[in-house]
């Protein structure tokens, strides 16, 4: 069997798909570290100062912030010369008004929202002065609190009043952080009052009292109305009419102290939606007002047109009196400051030249700090600007120091510094990369097609010396080094992205090129629309749809029954399972004759497939009590088995839940035992009997025991305290090393073969028993299991001796050797391995969960069973040679079950739903480090996708296993030679073997990678998608994620498949010449 | 003989759309307030009795039905309670199937709209089972398998049902989608699909087997 070969080509399948789903990635997620510093009044920012400005009397003592969701700019404008306004167009006269009658009090100004334009991301945005990604890494995915230093979080710092109504979002962005707050849903799309009507309820009492500094208001009216109807609907007027009034009668309530701010966060689209870098979806209003003079210079001139979203928090920031927000990247709006020389209400209010000063030097403390922490703002591009800052606070300090004002030039180059570092972290932040994407797309679909191709011509890539893989690396090697020499020549440093994509694309392409000469012989015709492949191709279709996303645990489920049904229904419709009826004549020429299963063996055959389909479709039932609930699910009660026992109140449920659970845990670990002593594979006294005998019943009560102690609720047992608290660190922590002990003896020693010597005149008897599986008879398991596989050994010794002396068959077969459970060999260790990593990783789920993973041990079994009598029943018309290969409708099966359990062990994709305390199992104190913690959670979030990849290899096995029952006696009357000998066919046919195995892996990477591929089309074409950040973002990374983990796991369940054999080979090896001797 | 058969089933199958079609219009003259969404279950078992009326009559006029061995009162009668039993125990095992396949609760609100639903597939697919071959569940599963057609009648069989089950799997598939249509409430989608599905059936079988009627050749019994 070719082991290293077929090893060789799954890993590079995976590389090729990991490089096609970084690039993308690269390309669509932008990722920003944060720093978590906050500035402080004690922050030397003025040369002269000395001192701390917060004590300033600041130009602005108040401020109303009124946030329009959505206000686009065209909304905001004034065309008096318009006759026939459209619904959104003419609709705030009052700005206009203000702007022409009042041009040192009131500015518009086209307010550029960076992408992702949707409203957390602006929210965040314009508080930190930053450009937040869809990642902010060191954000807190628990809850979406704000933790970088923000305008909000400085108001507070200087003890000013905030005061908030409207979009609930922004209670979850900064809680507890308002002095009062009126936070009202904003879920709700197509409601547009509830919130408006809210803030106009308040806002005006709220003005007149005085225990506020800062007030915002947030209104969703004009946003929902645009998702709802569009921009070009009477209900765009009503609402813009609306706002209008809002602003005329917040103006009356002002003061002289007061700042009055109007801004959208936003634009949108045509259609009213928003997310994406269109122009119409970043170009928002943005309006200044204020009693007293605004803008000290003459307007005309000095006007900006475009104002960039992140300036809003410096000239806030400056305006009101407190630090810019530290991370912020924004630069002041200078028209709003004094020039030196100019005068206005205040002596002590910042000039222009000092605002810009305090600005640059925030700005490159910041790109300082950042550098030092991140590399992903280019190196030359930071060395230069801060080139720009020694030379240009040279210049300004000079000058001040002989007390001139600075010059014009000085100020200039101020502003070019604060414009190129924000333009420097805008084109590392918060730009999609298409050309990333496409590169991406096209990796990852050549990607699928490799994997196709490879999996429909496994044996022929097999046959091949080699496996055809030396000319890919090759080629693979050569592109990406020639691009990295490209881009080192032409750029001066390496992109690894590049390279990489380089190399991956070229060994596909080669190896795609170099297909039709290897397949040229085996290229069967294979009708590629055939229904398992149909259901495939439906639910890469729901991956595009943001309702299917939604409601993915259904439809999952929907489509396995669907698939599940569809098995014994094609069965009857090829005749398999009317046993009665007579082989039909007038089939068309040229068809294999069927090879005829007696009847009775057909009706068990069915009797089995109903059984099966009967639990597979009990336990998908049953799995749908299980599953969690999204937020966008609106009348959805997630199951009561999710939360943690010690969290349930009433005792006797609790009660009922743990009894529930540890039945649940003590069926999963006796049917595996049940399982395997079942095969003979517990006779031998090796390593992994010994995992099996000792190590998972004990991990198993110890986990029976810790529930107990983790479920107990914290004001009982007050004398027991201690206790509890140290089973809670040592039952977990025992748990995890016995298993590591059980995974780790598996590898080293993974053969569960018991060989017992036998006189050789026992068993020349013409009497001996054939070898038949009897499951419920008086005899000891022991005793029975001796009955079951005992001529093993002799059928192999048979075909090895074959060649090499020339013994009449009567002599060569006489069996020396009788060796038990060689007929599950393969599936027994890896049966054991699934086992005992399922024990684990139920460990990291709720107490509760333990039924769910009864139910998928169940779905598994059913769905191997189902496969194995699907197979014996169809042996009626393929060749049974054919049946190594594992055709299509188990394997999406299988897929599909790792995604419904997904669900069903309370998962969703989304980043809330991921369950934090799988961290702390073992470690009730915390951690350290964030490798252990991180690893707990990707292990307990991938669970169902793990246990389902690691046994992804018993599709190919199971078949063998159940060859005992169908019985081969009614092949023929050749006794001797029709010797079940289950997996040991696997054996004595290497080539298949390997082939079958490369290709039932490279079909379940398939089925997988297609899913990622969908996700991956689904981000890239909808990336101006309302519910891009919320659903499809997210389940992108969960695809994607789950793809990295499966495939890791297909590898190793392969790889121990590939142990087993080499350690098969070598007990082969001991015993030949013993026996021929 | 095969042209009259087809012309035979061609015109059975255009009585059964016209009842469905009747079973939809006549309530509404009848009926108060009558529409397909609102008052969906009144439509639902208008359709099944009118589909289940017609196809006794129709199939018992034609002489499809296995004919009985002895023509005793007492067989009739209990080929009668035999063929009812069937049908319930059909209906059972089909709305169980409609509650787990479309994953519906047994105890929620919308049971009955459940059972409707697995009423009206009963209804389009087993009545029909019924009315060819009589209680004889052999029959039935050798008549869904591709050489278990014995005769025309058989292949139309296959083809409505088929056609009425897959309309039934289609018709759930809009119900995720936040649309907000009147259709989309469970089951109506999937009852609309089976009966869309159950027309389609009947205009193509005969279509079908007029244009596979060299090819198609019926063992005798």
């Amino acid at each position: 069997m070719k082991r290293l070969p077929v090893l060789a080509l799954l890993l590079w399948v995976c590389a090729v798909f990991y490089v096609g789903i970084f690039l993308f990635v690269g390309g669509f997620l932008l990722v920003r570290l944060e720093v978590n510093r906050s500035s402080t009044c004690e922050d030397v920012l003025l040369p002269d100062s000395g001192g701390d400005f917060c004590w300033r009397e600041p130009r602005f003592r108040r401020a109303v912030v009124l946030i329009v969701d959505a206000l686009k700019a065209d909304f905001a404008q004034y065309d008096p010369g318009n006759m026939s306004p459209r619904p959104y167009e003419n609709k705030l006269p009052v700005i206009e008004e203000l702007v022409s009658s009042h041009p040192a009090h009131a500015g518009l100004f086209t307010f550029l929202a960076d992408p992702p334009t949707t409203t957390m991301q602006r929210i965040k945005g314009f508080m930190t002065g930053s450009l937040p990604t869809f990642i902010d890494v060191g954000n807190n995915f628990a809850s979406s609190a704000v933790l970088e230093d923000n305008l909000v979080h400085q108001l507070v710092q200087a003890g000013k009043h905030v005061v908030f109504m409207g979009d609930d979002t922004w209670e979850n962005l900064f809680p507890k952080k308002f002095h009062r707050s009126l936070p009202f849903p904003s879920f709700n799309v197509k409601d547009l009052h509830t919130v408006d009507d809210g803030i106009l309820q308040n806002i005006y009492p709220t003005l007149k009292g005085d225990d506020w500094d800062v007030l915002i208001a947030h209104f969703l009216g004009v946003d929902h109305c645009g998702h709802r109807y569009g921009p070009d609907h009477p209900a765009m007027a009503e609402k813009l009419t609306q706002m209008n009034g809002v602003i005329r009668s917040v103006i009356e309530h002002l003061q002289n102290d007061t700042l009055f701010v109007v801004m959208g966060d936003h634009g949108m689209t045509e259609t009213g939606d928003h997310g994406g870098e269109s122009q119409k979806e970043t170009e928002a209003a943005l309006f200044l007002y204020s009693q007293s003079p605004l803008f000290p210079g003459p307007r005309s001139q000095l006007k900006p047109e475009v104002v960039p979203q992140t300036d809003l928090v410096p000239t806030l920031a400056l305006l009101l009196g407190i630090p810019i927000p530290y991370s912020s990247v924004g630069q002041i709006l200078t028209p709003l400051f004094p020039l030196d020389g100019q005068t206005t209400s205040g002596p002590a209010d910042l000039t222009q030249s000092e605002a810009l000063w305090i600005n640059a030097k925030q700005v490159n403390r910041f790109l300082e700090t950042y550098s030092s922490m991140a590399k992903d703002i280019s190196p030359e591009s930071l060395s230069r600007l801060k080139a720009d800052f020694t030379r240009l606070s040279a210049q300004y300090l000079s000058t001040v120091q002989q007390g001139r004002p600075p010059s014009p030039e000085v100020l200039r180059s101020m502003q070019g510094y604060l414009t190129s570092a924000r333009e420097t972290c805008r084109a590392s932040w918060a730009k999609f990369n298409p050309l990333k994407m496409a590169a991406g797309l096209a990796v990852l679909a050549a990607a699928c097609v490799l994997c196709f191709v490879l999996s429909e011509l496994s044996a022929a890539v097999v046959s091949v010396d080699g496996v055809g893989l030396r000319a890919p690396a090759v080629v693979g090697l050569v592109g990406g080094a020639s691009v990295a020499g490209l881009q080192a020549a032409s750029l001066g440093h390496v992109d690894a992205a590049w390279c990489l994509a380089a190399a991956a694309f070229s060994s596909e392409v080669v190896f795609l090129w170099r297909v039709p000469g290897i397949s040229s012989a085996s290229r069967a015709s294979q009708r590629l629309l055939r229904f398992p492949l149909l259901v495939l191709f439906l639910r890469c279709c729901s991956l595009l749809s943001d309702s299917y996303v939604i409601a993915e645990g259904r439809v999952v489920t929907y489509l396995l029954f669907s698939l599940c049904l569809y098995v014994p229904l094609r069965l009857n419709w090829e005749g398999f399972l009317a046993a009665t009826t007579p082989p039909d004549a007038q089939k068309p020429p040229g068809a294999l004759q069927p090879l005829a299963l007696p009847a009775w063996v057909v009706r068990r055959e069915g009797g089995v497939l109903l059984v099966c389909v009967g639990v597979l479709v009990g336990s998908l039932y049953l799995s749908l009590a299980l599953h969690g609930c999204r937020e966008e699910q609106g009348a959805c009660q997630p199951s009561p088995f999710l939360s943690p026992l010690a969290r349930v109140q009433d005792s006797r449920r609790r009660n009922l839940h743990y009894v529930l659970s540890v039945a649940a845990l003590g069926a999963w670990t006796y049917l595996l035992y049940r399982w395997l002593c079942h095969y003979g594979n517990l006779n031998h006294a090796g390593a992994a009997v010994f995992a099996a005998r000792w190590l998972l019943p004990l991990a198993s009560m110890l986990t029976g025991l810790h529930w107990a102690a983790s479920s107990t609720p914290e004001d009982r047992f007050r004398s027991l305290a201690e206790l509890i608290a140290l089973a809670q660190v040592v039952l977990p922590r025992g748990v995890f090393s016995l298993l590591g002990l059980g995974m780790l003896l598996l590898w080293l020693d993974p053969l569960t073969v018991f060989l017992k010597p036998r006189a050789l005149a026992h068993t020349r008897g013409p009497s001996r028993p054939r070898p038949r599986y009897r499951a419920s008879t008086g005899i000891s398991p022991q005793a029975e299991l001796h009955h079951l596989i005992p001529q093993l050994y002799q059928r192999i010794r048979h075909s090895l001796e074959d060649g090499v002396t020339k013994e009449g068959p009567e002599e060569g077969s006489r069996p020396a050797v009788e060796a038990y459970g060689l007929g599950t060999v393969y599936s027994a260790p890896l049966l054991l391995l699934y086992g005992l990593l399922g024990l684990g990783l139920l460990l990291l789920h709720p107490e509760s969960m333990a039924p769910a993973f009864l139910l998928l041990l169940m779905e598994g079994g059913a769905l191997l069973y189902l496969h194995a009598t699907s197979t014996t029943l169809s042996s009626q018309q393929v060749t049974h040679l054919n049946s190594f290969t594992v055709p299509w409708a188990p394997v999406v099966l299988w897929s599909l079950a790792a995604t419904q359990f997904f669900h069903a062990t309370g998962h969703l994709p989304t980043f809330p739903s991921i369950q934090w305390s799988a961290a702390f199992v073992g470690f009730p104190q915390g951690h350290t480090g964030t490798t252990i913690p991180a690893m707990l959670v990707v292990l307990n979030t991938f669970t169902s996708h793990i246990l389902f990849a690691v046994a992804c290899p018993l599709l190919l096995f199971w078949p063998f296993v159940c060859e005992v029952k169908s019985g081969h006696g009614w092949r023929g009357g050749t006794e001797e030679s029709e010797d079940v000998i289950m997996e040991m066919r696997l054996r004595e046919n290497p080539q298949q073997f390997s082939s079958a195995l490369l290709h039932l892996a490279t079909r379940y990477l398939f089925v997988c990678g297609v899913q990622v591929f969908a996700s991956v089309c689904a981000a890239a074409i909808l990336r101006r998608h309302l519910m891009v950040w919320q659903v499809f973002a997210p389940k992108l990374m969960f695809e994607a994620s789950g793809f990295l983990v499966s495939s890791a796991f297909v590898f190793v369940g392969v790889a121990l498949v590939m142990r087993v054999d080499v350690a098969v080979s070598r007990l082969f090896k001991r015993l030949l010449p013993e026996s021929s001797r | 003989m095969w042209d009259s058969e087809i012309r035979a089933m061609a015109s059975a199958h255009a009585i059964i759309a016209s009842s469905v079609f009747m079973a939809t219009v006549v309530p509404a003259v009848l009926v108060e307030n009558f529409s397909v969404y609102r008052t969906h279950l009144v439509w639902l078992y208008s359709v099944c009795g009118a589909v289940a009326a017609v196809n006794v009559a129709v199939f018992g006029l034609l002489g499809v039905s296995p004919p009985a061995k002895k023509h005793t009162l007492h067989h009739k009668v209990s080929r009668l309670v035999k063929s009812c039993l069937h049908f319930l125990l059909f209906l059972s095992c089909s709305s169980s199937a409609v509650v787990v396949l479309y994953g519906a609760l047994f105890w929620s609100k919308s049971t009955l709209e459940t059972f409707s639903l697995s009423v009206l597939l009963s209804t389009l697919t087993t009545l029909r089972c019924l009315c060819v071959l009589g209680p004889n569940v052999q029959a039935w599963i050798r008549v869904f398998s591709r050489d278990g057609a014995m005769s025309v009648w058989d292949t139309s069989l296959q083809i409505t049902a088929g056609c009425s089950v897959v309309g039934a799997w289609l018709g759930a598939f809009p119900i995720p989608l936040d649309w907000d249509r009147p259709w989309q409430v469970w089951p109506i989608s999937c009852t609309l699909g089976a009966t869309v599905g159950f027309l389609t059936g009947l205009v193509a079988a005969p279509v079908w087997i007029h244009w596979h009627r060299k090819q198609l050749t019926y063992k005798s019994k």
